[in-house]
């Protein structure tokens, strides 16, 4: 396969689960905003930093406000982590990678880029958000499923893999960051509301309140949370089940060779660390830390991967 | 569709039958279903010149361009005998220039001429083959009667449409294909890498690599780079992913160089290679005609073959055609009065309301004349710009173009048309896929077909004998 295929479909997976992602922030931030009337522009101002816009949103606004705090993550084309940037920036690799996916993942991304720049190509309402919101959901579930009833199991599907778990990573890392304090044991003040907004908000963000319902039933406190994002191997969404995949994909792509070993072994060790530790260990070491540095961890994984299969050159 | 006499042709007969049943509104509505598959398959085509790269789709019309068994065999044989033809004449042109020597064409036309490649001189490319696709433009005038508008030996476009064109017909009118005996065009794709496959050079294992390299994402024709990449399964390439390794061209990939042996190239001559061309080049790979002309890869087509296609060259296709085949040629060219020529171009000055201006090295339907619908200034500005550099322009007669109809407003309508039939041509011989391209001039008495000027595409049928 070209470097320049592997690094347009790493990129593809990576801009939609991006757009994904932020879809999934917004749900979470408006969710708040309307059940916490009190200190909702502070509100704002976490779900940006979780979406990892924050610095560009201070950079071009005066003031933090809902409207402006929407419009920002999911139409603004100064906004690379944008919706529709994101949106734009899958088909574009899509376009790039043609040759790479089916008729029908292509179609999927087409149809998507062509659905969203209707939908989101004005002001979108408060009342119309919702819809919105599922729509970008929508699109993006489709182009999931046609890539894992379409695609051959190949290296073309590896490197859209390692895109989609290593943006989903990243997420997921993000989120756990920005709201690291109120999973803290000394946070912890059971059975206060605030509290409970703030944890569901949370596994809201992750689609994972339904999992960790199922599991904890309706017990379960922060460090269950913690847990479950970070450890359970179960959750789709958590640091080990995206390390697990990564390191398995990456396996594919470096079988029986040297290219792709240095990858593999810097995923290796991020699955190892996650294997190793318990949820307590974690909150020992500090749970802001941990994040940290599987936040640079992943980075320089990503730095590796375009490096060793020679994206660029 | 219809003869001189007014009576429906044959070939129509099945069509218009089913025709006059159909509900206009259902058609209406299929139109636009049309529209929406080509938008969703992404078959559309980039607009240069506006900031923000804008998609466009050609207009597609639903109702099929039909041509029968007999008719188009006979067309075959023509067009055959023509790309046979071309071939020789570019052999022969880099080589010893025996056309020259026995007095069929002025050695001006051939030394003095900006699409003439020195670069080739001497070159003996693999398998023998200069144009490995060819696309003929025809327009047809009547009864088997058949002119060659152009000759496409560089990098003829369009041939997606061909294949989409169908494909969307298929998935529409599926009945239609049950009622009438259409052959098939959609083997071309694997048509086209077996031909390539078999002009690989002698570096080439038994499996020849094939790639095709495209200028890039932004360029007007991506979309049917990538298609015909997609279709041959075959990497799509852009000059930077490639480079000389070894004296072979390569491209990188996840797991190192690996290099090429055929390159289907959609890149002009001037861009192939910044070392020996144009420096400025971005979309080439330095040094690979340093390759090619070592025999490491093959280039498809071969560059320089622009000197048989250019429209000076144009008008002496009928002594080309009969000097490398012995003889007479069964396609007829529209008689063409060469400007450069004084009696010619007086001629061309006195008539010009009933002519047809074309720049020599024009494409695309720009920078021509045509006079009958030209207004008295466009008439006048032409008469100076012809006196100024008569060199630079042919005129021909305007033909009285067949129509076919396309579904307009208030129902079938009249538009002129004309046709591109593909050829691959191989060691293995000469293939021409039974359809083509036909383009539709959509707005009505315009003879401007080119999709940049609000031309249109049709399917084309070529029915069973």
């Amino acid at each position: 396969m070209l470097g320049k295929t592997a690094n347009g479909l790493y990129w593809m997976y990576r801009y939609m689960e991006r757009a994904e992602n932020a879809a999934r922030l917004i749900e979470t931030g408006q969710r708040i905003a309307l059940t916490r009337l009190n200190q909702t522009d502070k509100e704002w101002a976490s779900v940006l930093r979780s979406g990892d816009c924050l610095q560009g949103y201070t950079a071009t606004h005066d003031e933090m406000s809902r409207d402006l705090a929407v419009d920002w993550m999911l139409r603004s084309k100064d906004n690379p982590s944008s919706v529709v940037s994101s949106i734009n920036a899958a088909r574009l690799n899509a376009r790039l990678v043609r040759t790479a996916i089916t008729g029908e993942v292509w179609e999927a991304v087409n149809s998507a880029y062509m659905t969203l720049k209707k939908a989101l190509g004005r002001k979108v309402s408060e009342r119309e958000l919702p819809s919105v919101l599922r729509l970008i959901r929508h699109h993006a579930a489709l182009v999931r499923g046609v890539t894992h009833g379409t695609m051959l199991r190949n290296e073309i599907y590896d490197f859209a893999r390692l895109g989609t778990f290593l943006e989903r990573a990243d997420n997921t890392a993000r989120i756990l960051d920005v709201k690291y304090y109120v999973l803290l044991p000394s946070a912890r003040s059971v059975g206060s509301s605030i509290d409970n907004v703030q944890w569901e908000s949370i596994l809201r963000s992750v689609s994972a309140r339904g999992g960790f319902r199922m599991e904890y039933g309706a017990g379960g406190g922060p460090r269950e949370i913690a847990d479950f994002l970070i450890l359970d191997k179960r959750m789709p969404r958590s640091l080990a089940f995206c390390a697990g995949e990564l390191s398995t994909n990456l396996g594919f792509l470096a079988k029986g060779g040297d290219v792709g070993q240095a990858s593999r072994n810097k995923v290796r060790a991020l699955e190892n660390g996650l294997l190793s530790k318990s949820i307590d260990d974690i909150f020992r070491h500090g749970l802001h830390e941990f994040l940290q540095t599987t936040l640079k961890d992943l980075t320089a994984i990503s730095r590796q991967i375009e490096e060793e299969f020679r994206f660029y050159a | 569709m219809w003869g001189r006499d007014a009576g429906l042709r044959e070939p129509y007969r099945n069509f218009h039958a089913w025709f006059d049943q159909e509900d206009p509104k259902r058609l209406r509505a299929k139109n636009r279903e049309a529209e929406d598959l080509f938008r969703l398959t992404g078959i559309t085509f980039n607009v240069y010149g506006r900031s923000e790269a804008e998609e466009r789709l050609i207009p597609f019309d639903i109702i099929p361009r039909i041509i029968s068994g007999s008719e188009w065999a006979k067309l075959s044989r023509g067009i055959d005998q023509r790309v046979r033809a071309i071939n020789a004449f570019l052999h022969d042109i880099y080589h010893t220039q025996e056309i020259v020597k026995a007095g069929r064409i002025p050695k001006e036309m051939i030394a003095r001429n900006e699409a003439f490649l020195p670069h080739m001189i001497g070159v003996d490319v693999p398998g023998g083959v200069y144009t490995h696709i060819v696309g003929i433009d025809l327009v047809r005038t009547g009864p088997g009667e058949f002119f060659v508008l152009e000759d496409n030996a560089r990098t003829p476009s369009g041939v997606s449409y061909m294949l989409e064109n169908r494909e969307t017909m298929l998935q529409m009118f599926p009945e239609l294909f049950s009622k009438n005996r259409v052959q098939p065009v959609q083997h071309y794709p694997i048509d086209l890498r077996r031909s390539l496959a078999a002009c690989a050079p002698k570096a080439a294992g038994a499996n020849p690599t094939v790639a095709v390299l495209t200028p890039g994402i932004y360029n007007s024709a991506y979309f049917e780079h990538a298609f015909l990449a997609d279709q041959m399964g075959v990497e799509l390439v852009e000059g930077h992913d490639l480079r000389v390794v070894d004296g072979r061209v390569a491209m990188r990939t996840t797991h190192g160089y690996k290099a090429i042996d055929v390159l289907y190239r959609r890149v002009d001559d001037d861009f192939l290679d910044p070392l020996n061309f144009n420096p400025e080049s971005q979309l080439g790979v330095p040094g690979i005609m340093d390759v090619y002309r070592a025999g490491g890869i093959t280039i498809a087509n071969a560059p320089g073959t622009g000197i048989s296609d250019d429209k000076a060259i144009y008008s002496y296709m009928p002594e080309i055609v009969e000097f490398y085949t012995g003889e007479r040629p069964l396609l007829q060219n529209v008689p063409t009065h060469r400007c450069s020529e004084p009696d010619a171009l007086a001629y061309v000055l006195d008539n010009l309301e009933d002519l047809v201006v074309k720049e020599v090295h024009g494409s695309g339907g720009y920078g021509m004349l045509i006079g009958p619908t030209a207004t008295r200034k466009d008439l006048a500005a032409f008469r100076r710009k012809l006196k100024a550099r008569p060199k630079n322009y042919i005129a021909q007669p305007t033909l009285s173009l067949s129509t076919v109809p396309i579904f307009a407003q208030k129902g079938l309508a009249p538009r002129h048309v004309d046709l591109r039939p593909f050829v691959l041509v191989s060691p293995d011989g000469i293939k021409i896929t039974p359809g083509g391209l036909t383009r539709v001039a959509l707005k009505k008495g315009s003879l401007v077909v080119n999709s940049s000027q609000g031309g249109g595409t049709k399917d084309t049928w070529v029915l069973e004998e």
